[in-house]
């Protein structure tokens, strides 16, 4: 049983952790995600990361708000997390979705909230890079892993190596689909699509993603962000493959081959 | 002597005239865009020149695909190169010379005048391939509903316009080269210049007597230089003004990580006074000043770049061929944005002229008469169309900034999101969950 502290617990023990993570909507709420939440935090913990959440101090980050355009929405969103964020003194955050990674390092600072952001992948690259995290070699060895851009990741934040670096580490076989970082192709979820039905045309757009990723003939389908990990599970599910084929972020992967 | 002086007069004439209309034209260009938000983006000007250098002087994103990429440096090149031939056609058309530079240049001018006709020539077969992945290929995008009509029509007439430019050119130089072989002597015709292309073309007028020859020259030399002055003028009325605004558009696109959107500032007021327990509720509003509208409706409301980039925007199609939406056969395609802004901007730009300088309500805006809800609300906000635009055209921000207009405004969301933001506001999740559970995950580990 792993013990996650709250800031507000740290605060009244007088500690103030290195890092906040942040949990995101999908990652506390949401079945699949939770299982993200969950595989990072043991990683987390694991490599003796000195990091607490906010718990239900957390509240969205407002950009399913403002990307539908109710930026009056985000904004209250925005200033209260930056209100309860600046009291507790934050200074780093670390989160594992994008969208929140997006908002919170790009968009809050001018509404007075300057913390250093990053995203999973890129602290869990950093962790192996100091040696603070090993990785056996083992389950992953020779699979074949295609890798799909987030948007808000790749082209909103030029954030594109660090995934692959994991994938390599994790000695898997890293195959490309036909359209990879700076021209990936959105898994359809992205400004505010996740939460309404899409509007017509022949096709919709995750299944056109994961078409996209089945032409690579992969093992797993490696997604860095809650939200395309839901739209490539339901293409996957779509086309029949879910028993053959596994969607899985990339801290699950490593929390699998560190057997955590 | 007066009539030996009529084609200067002539040309003098057409050069102030074609110079007259382009000025007209480029105040047109310049008031419309004027019509919009003025917003600053000269804050880093090394990041600013250094993208200019690279994306409109260097096409470094233009040949991200290199057939379209490559063709295009050279029609880029040729255009650029002979141009510098134009200076002395409008030289000699005013003074009443032929080929003034010869003598100041000598074996130089062997040399521009080589490298000009091969420009000319290798633009042809550009062009002509162009023509072929339009007309023959029939590249999906050059295809798609918004090129229907006017738009297919001009893009394929710049085509033939430089082949007929080139043409002329490359006759004018064929029949300059066969008066100074074949007759040496001939008055004005100088021995000068070097015609690798053209030299193919001056065996054809071997036997005409030396009038008709002179004819032929002096037709191409005319009709090639009204054809440059016409396609100036053409410029404005047509989609290819990218040759001159892909330069200030390059140098004013947003420098910030493209997934930061604007805050809008005067909602940070509004949610600063509310969130402040010091603010007193029952304050005097402030009736004078103006009441703010929240995003864009029409193109008044959106910013200068903005408009900019409407004008710039030379239907490529790059950015609908990328989009997810429009790939998955949603109505939505970028292009078609930044064309409808331009034509309602025009069009606004045209009411204006008609009513003395104030523009007066024509009961339509850029909202529903040219951009429908249902492309708005297809968006991903995902950017390939920013990635893709080889000129830095920004048409999400224009998206953005309209579903703002939509949501803020008319309250004209779909429902589902309406579901989605009301959660956010009761429960801090876009689901309907209880924020008090936001960690029990963490009870499961």
């Amino acid at each position: 049983m792993i013990k996650v502290s709250t800031l507000a617990e740290c605060m009244a023990e007088g500690r103030s952790p290195e890092i906040l993570f942040w949990v995101g909507c999908a990652g506390s709420f949401d079945e699949r995600a939770k299982k993200i939440t969950k595989a990072f935090v043991k990683i987390l913990h694991n490599a003796g990361v000195d990091f607490a959440v906010l718990g239900a101090e957390e509240s969205c980050s407002g950009d399913p708000a403002k990307r539908a355009g109710n930026e009056f929405l985000f904004q209250m969103q925005a200033m209260t997390n930056i209100e309860i964020m600046n009291a507790y003194e934050v200074k780093k955050i670390v989160t594992t979705c994008p969208h929140c990674f997006n908002t919170l390092k790009n968009e809050y600072p001018e509404l007075g909230g300057k913390y250093e952001v990053i995203h999973h992948t890129q602290l869990l690259r950093d962790l192996l890079d100091d040696g603070r995290m090993t990785i056996a070699e083992g389950t992953f060895k020779g699979k074949r892993i295609t890798y799909h851009d987030p948007c808000y990741l790749g082209r909103a934040n030029n954030i594109y190596e660090a995934p692959r670096e994991l994938i390599k580490k994790l000695d898997a076989e890293l195959v490309e689909m036909k359209s990879c970082k700076s021209r990936g192709l959105c898994c359809g979820a992205g400004g505010a699509q996740m939460f309404k039905e899409p509007e017509n045309g022949k096709k919709d757009i995750n299944i056109e993603r994961t078409e996209q990723a089945l032409e690579t003939q992969p093992d797993i389908i490696a997604a860095g962000c809650p939200f395309c990990n839901t739209m490539l599970s339901d293409g996957v599910k779509n086309k029949e493959k879910e028993d053959s084929l596994a969607v899985l972020d990339l801290a699950e992967m490593i929390a699998t081959a560190k057997d955590l | 002597m007066l009539l030996d002086l009529l084609p200067n007069i002539i040309f003098i004439l057409l050069l102030l005239t074609a110079a007259g209309f382009f000025a007209k034209n480029v105040g047109r260009i310049k008031r419309n865009i004027y019509l919009g938000k003025s917003i600053d983006r000269t804050d880093q000007p090394k990041e600013r020149w250094g993208n200019m250098a690279r994306i409109a002087l260097g096409q470094s994103k233009m040949v991200k695909r290199p057939i379209a990429g490559i063709l295009h440096v050279v029609v880029y090149v040729g255009f650029i190169l002979i141009n510098i031939e134009l200076l002395e056609i409008v030289v000699d058309g005013i003074v009443g010379t032929h080929r003034i530079f010869a003598p100041f240049l000598g074996g130089f001018y062997n040399i521009l005048i080589a490298s000009f006709e091969i420009c000319a020539a290798l633009v042809l077969i550009a062009v002509i391939l162009f023509w072929c992945r339009r007309n023959v290929i029939k590249i999906q995008r050059f295809w798609k509903d918004e090129m229907k009509g006017w738009p297919k029509l001009d893009a394929d007439l710049i085509l033939y316009f430089e082949v007929v430019l080139m043409g002329l050119f490359l006759t004018m130089n064929g029949a300059d080269l066969a008066i100074q072989t074949y007759y040496p002597d001939a008055p004005h015709y100088a021995q000068a210049g070097s015609f690798p292309v053209s030299q193919f073309i001056a065996p054809l007028f071997e036997g005409s007597d030396l009038s008709s020859i002179i004819l032929i020259e002096r037709i191409a030399w005319w009709m090639h230089i009204i054809g440059i002055f016409f396609f100036l003028n053409y410029l404005y009325y047509s989609k290819h003004l990218h040759i001159l605004l892909a330069f200030p558009n390059t140098f004013f696109a947003d420098l910030r990580p493209k997934g930061q959107f604007n805050n809008n500032a005067n909602v940070t007021a509004e949610v600063q006074l509310m969130m402040d327990p010091n603010a007193d509720p029952y304050a005097a509003i402030d009736d004078s000043a103006e009441v703010e509208k929240f995003g864009a409706s029409d193109v008044m409301d959106l910013n200068q770049v903005q408009l900019l980039n409407a004008y710039t925007c030379t239907e490529c199609g790059r950015c609908t061929s990328e989009c997810p939406a429009n790939q998955t056969g949603k109505k939505l395609s970028p292009r078609k944005v930044m064309m409808d802004t331009r034509d309602r901007l025009t069009e606004v730009g045209n009411n204006i002229e008609k009513n003395k300088g104030q523009f007066v309500d024509d009961g339509k805006q850029l909202l529903g008469d040219y951009i429908s809800h249902e492309e708005l609300w297809a968006c991903t906000s995902c950017n390939a169309c920013v990635e893709a635009c080889p000129v830095d055209i920004d048409p999400l921000s224009i998206i953005m900034e309209m579903r703002q207009y939509l949501v803020m405004e008319e309250s004209a969301a779909p429902s589902d999101l309406n579901n989605m933001m009301s959660n956010i506001e009761n429960n801090g999740a876009p689901w309907p969950f209880n924020q008090q559970d936001r960690a029990n995950w963490a009870q499961e580990l």
